[in-house]
């Protein structure tokens, strides 16, 4: 497990940490089943807030990523879980529908659109 | 659980008024008291440590009172000021000495340990130490005791910041088992800007902002831009505007950040900033 907090990062602490978490989590560097440190020493190790981590950790639990157990702490679960697939839906959703939306507002034609979408994927 | 509770906090000097402070700082947790010099701070905490008595208020550590109990309420604080404390003629082993005649939580054992760790002489007289030294030798003498509330002065102030990186790692240690806490004030932000869970701003006596640091920095945004773009509505959102030959700077209330154009720039502020801002502000 590693996590990197950037001062420069556009994005609040607690979310690096949390993204960062996210990602090895799923691409499988944090095994399920595995316990996180507590929030307190994580805290310490990376040198940021009590209140940060805890809503770092808080963040995972509500997206499925972690479950906190009694005595046992922070736990890995599974992520082939169908809440994290219906939420990463939800997302890719989320994200082509403002794409879309834009698009029809500045008034281009599907085409376009998909020929912009074709060359992203080919990337 | 609180640890510290602070309510309807004054006191009244001739020049100075320090007027109506509360807050609560729970079971392990670092709170961050800032603010510029002479607003009160030292003021605060020197009533904490009850080294001042309150014209007004009240004083809580783990629910006790200093007038209910004052030696179990001083037992539970380890106080650390800008200015060191053991008398300059001392060697270490006096100041052990004086401690375990004083302290009854504390080891001498803990004592020795700290200054192997911070290699500091027992035999040298402590009017030629390093600053830095008699920091760590403070910070020695409050950590070999028992206590539950480490109330920090501008203890950091003229180290390094090699040292203050220990020092800050030190805090932290100290509020692991989620049951002490720290009250600190300092005049380098960025030191809090890390590890404090919140942040207590005064000026002139009075209290400014009072709110978990997350929370205080993801409220503004710092916006930078041209005087001449700024509408009439933005110019009563903006915070303490400050003014350069080419541009201004100045905070806003995230939630009003719809009422900036592209041609603004903007970022999260930090914890310097907001404070130059709202002095400038004159709230």
């Amino acid at each position: 497990m590693k996590i990197i907090i950037s001062n420069q990062s556009e994005l609040p602490i607690y979310a690096q940490i949390r993204e960062q978490l996210k990602e090895q989590i799923l691409n499988g560097q944090i095994l399920e089943g595995s316990t996180l440190p507590s929030i307190r020493q994580l805290a310490k190790e990376v040198g940021v807030s009590v209140i940060t981590t805890t809503r770092a950790y808080s963040d995972l639990e509500t997206e499925g990523f972690i479950a906190s157990m009694q005595g046992k702490g922070s736990v890995v679960l599974s992520t082939d879980n169908n809440l994290l697939k219906e939420q990463s839906l939800m997302r890719i959703e989320e994200g082509l529908t403002t794409a879309i939306e834009t698009a029809r507002t500045m008034g281009m034609s599907e085409e376009e659109l998909l020929h912009i979408f074709k060359n992203l994927l080919e990337r | 659980m609180e640890l510290l509770e602070v309510k309807n906090l004054s006191k009244h000097y001739k020049a100075f008024d320090l007027q109506n402070i509360n807050f609560t700082l729970p079971k392990g947790y670092i709170m961050g008291y800032v603010g510029p010099n002479g607003s009160g701070k030292s003021t605060t905490l020197n009533l904490i440590t009850n080294i001042c008595k309150c014209t007004e208020g009240e004083i809580r550590i783990n629910g006790i009172s200093c007038e209910e109990d004052a030696v179990a309420y001083k037992e539970q604080i380890g106080y650390i000021g800008d200015e060191f404390y053991f008398p300059n003629n001392f060697k270490v082993k006096n100041i052990r000495r004086v401690l375990q005649n004083f302290y009854p939580t504390f080891s001498a054992k803990k004592f020795d340990g700290f200054l192997q760790r911070w290699n500091l002489p027992e035999k040298k007289p402590i009017k030629d130490f390093s600053r830095g030294m008699k920091v760590m030798l403070m910070f020695a003498s409050v950590l070999s005791r028992d206590t539950k509330l480490m109330v920090l002065d501008e203890a950091t102030n003229g180290l390094d910041p090699v040292m203050r990186t220990e020092i800050l790692q030190l805090l932290q240690e100290y509020v692991m088992d989620g049951e002490r806490s720290v009250i600190f004030s300092t005049h380098i932000l960025s030191d809090l800007e890390q590890i404090a869970d919140y942040i207590y701003f005064i000026h002139q006596g009075r209290t400014v902002l009072y709110d978990a640091k997350d929370e205080l920095i993801e409220s503004y945004l710092l916006v930078k831009g041209e005087k001449s773009a700024v509408s009439s509505e933005l110019e009563k959102a903006l915070i303490g505007v400050i003014d350069n030959a080419y541009g201004f700077e100045a905070l806003l209330s995230s939630d009003q950040a719809g009422l900036l154009g592209t041609e603004f720039q903007y970022e999260k502020p930090n914890i310097d900033q907001i404070v130059v801002h709202f002095i400038k502000d004159g709230r």
